[in-house]
């Protein structure tokens, strides 16, 4: 199968690999897929007190798609506010990184991914809060 | 030497043809372009004489005892299809039971499949854990109705060399036929009609630096006399087994290249094996985490089927794009499935998606080996610092314990 362009200089220069602080209470990790699946992703968001996203960090398992999709991902979200990362859909990746139909399930992991982080962000800050 | 890129190491896949053979074949497309069936001109017995010769030649090679016993056909997937076929149709009277294995190829498992719609028994024997059908799982599958065992030479995914000679012994005592697809093995491990009482055998000349569109079936003529239904209709060539005209050019290629398979074959597959040791040897020697499919000892010379764990199969050729391998992953098929035969070896699905098929082959080089390896080794590390899962194992989390969100 031919990969697009994009998908190729996200799998071989991945944006934001890495890992943040899981015990940071403004760190939320989103942990989405299976490895019998064939790929697992792990988005992780660090959220300053005012609610933007300042930093992002993925590792995934699994094919090229996976790969790119989650490092776009992280740079979609960087900068943005929380309720704007959640906003982003699976499409937009697929638009933008022109998956075929085969590999639409890896955009749909990222857009779990972010919202995986996301729910979890905010389940600190809420027990922060109680 | 600069190594040329891209390298191929999918030698399961094809092979690309030997310059002897091409240089045999050329001839016969132009100056003796003659249909072997024409009987009555020189054009169609210079034709009929240069098939019988490669006939013979392919007939030595799998040591059947008469050139007569080598019926032509357009490949590999067409005498599976001929040989379970035209046997099931043929002996139906007899019983309707075949035995096979899961780990064949699709030529020969979907054939069986079709023939079960049709109403015959199939019994489909699992394999262990070194990728080997067990002899006694045969010879327990083997009932009264038994007409035919399908049992491949060599695996076409890791290799793994099966058991013929114990399972001939056994299908020759209780009278059934036994029929091998032998595409991945032949000229590259021992195989022996005779030694092995296989009655019935599939073989391609691409896989064996022959052109592509040609491939053979062996059908012993005595002792037992094998008969079969004939699935193409026609003409009545090859004895009746299968109508059409020959690829003339094509079956002197397979003809030639079964020769040098036949004289080179044994020298050749110790150099291979040497190659195949060294790059198994340098990726666990580098890696941690990698585990080869399949028997070690029986298995293909050529052949290196090996799970990296935490990294996937596509991502991983992705990374080394400039080595033509293969991999188990499901994302490399259309169904999403990762490879039906790592499954029934029990490996894992998670280091099924991460295998690895390296096929080595007759221009293979040691240089291309440790370029291969040296680049092998440095894109599994760099997919492995980018792989949740290997960070999970390095933090001493048992990969099994945790609740994964499946999709």
């Amino acid at each position: 199968m031919a990969y697009s362009e994009k998908v190729i200089d996200h799998a071989e220069n991945p944006r934001n690999v890495g890992t943040l602080d899981k015990e940071d209470p403004s760190v939320g990790t989103g942990l989405v897929g299976a490895p019998a699946c064939g790929d697992v992703m792990r988005l992780q968001i660090k959220v300053s007190d005012d609610g933007v996203i300042q930093d992002a960090k993925f590792k995934t398992f699994g094919c090229g798609s996976a790969i790119a999709s989650s490092s776009l991902a992280t740079e979609w979200i960087k900068g943005k506010k929380v309720e704007e990362a959640e906003a982003i859909k699976n499409v937009d990746i697929v638009n933008e990184l022109n998956l075929p139909p085969v590999k639409i399930h890896c955009s749909v992991l990222a857009e779990d991914a972010i919202k995986s982080a996301i729910a979890d962000y905010r389940a600190k800050q809420a027990a922060k809060k109680a | 030497m600069a190594i040329k890129l891209p390298i191929f190491m999918d030698y399961h896949s094809t092979t690309p043809v030997d310059p002897r053979v091409i240089e045999e074949m050329l001839p016969y497309f132009n100056e003796k372009f003659g249909n072997a069936a024409s009987r009555s001109h020189a054009f169609g017995w210079t034709a009929e004489e240069a098939v019988d010769y490669a006939r013979e030649r392919i007939g030595k090679l799998v040591n059947a005892q008469s050139e007569k016993e080598i019926v032509f056909t357009s490949g590999a997937t067409e005498s599976n299809n001929v040989a379970i076929k035209g046997v099931a149709e043929f002996y139906k009277e007899k019983g309707n039971h075949i035995i096979t294995s899961v780990i064949e190829h699709k030529a020969v498992l979907d054939t069986c499949k079709r023939l079960e719609k049709e109403g015959y028994e199939v019994t489909y024997l699992g394999v262990g854990k070194d990728g080997r059908v067990d002899p006694d799982d045969v010879k327990r599958a083997i009932t009264d109705k038994t007409i035919l065992v399908s049992i491949m030479l060599a695996n076409n995914e890791i290799g793994t060399v099966q058991p013929l000679e114990e399972i001939g012994k056994l299908t020759r005592e209780r009278g059934v036929l036994f029929h091998s697809d032998a595409v991945q093995g032949v000229g590259k491990v021992p195989f022996d009609v005779q030694k092995m009482n296989v009655d019935l055998a599939s073989v391609t000349a691409h896989k064996m630096y022959g052109p592509k569109g040609v491939g053979g079936l062996y059908v012993r003529r005595s002792k037992p006399r094998v008969r079969l239904v004939a699935q193409m209709d026609g003409g009545g060539h090859e004895r009746g087994m299968r109508s059409g005209t020959l690829n003339v050019p094509g079956i002197v290629g397979f003809g030639k290249a079964a020769d040098i398979m036949s004289k080179e074959g044994k020298e050749e597959s110790a150099r291979l094996l040497a190659m195949r040791e060294r790059l198994r040897k340098k990726l666990e020697t580098s890696l941690e985490e990698v585990f080869v499919n399949g028997s070690l000892e029986h298995r293909l010379p050529g052949n290196l089927n090996v799970s990296f764990a935490f990294v996937e199969g596509e991502a991983m050729m992705m990374a080394i794009k400039d080595v033509a391998v293969s991999s188990g992953s499901a994302c490399t098929s259309a169904s999403l499935e990762p490879s039906y035969v790592l499954r029934a070896l029990g490996v894992g699905d998670e280091l099924a998606h991460s295998s690895i098929r390296f096929g080595l082959g007759r221009y293979t080089t040691e240089e291309e080996i440790d370029f291969v390896a040296d680049l092998v080794i440095d894109k599994v590390k760099h997919l492995r610092n980018m792989s949740p899962l290997y960070e999970m194992y390095k933090d001493g989390i048992d990969l099994k314990s945790v609740q994964w969100v499946a999709h």
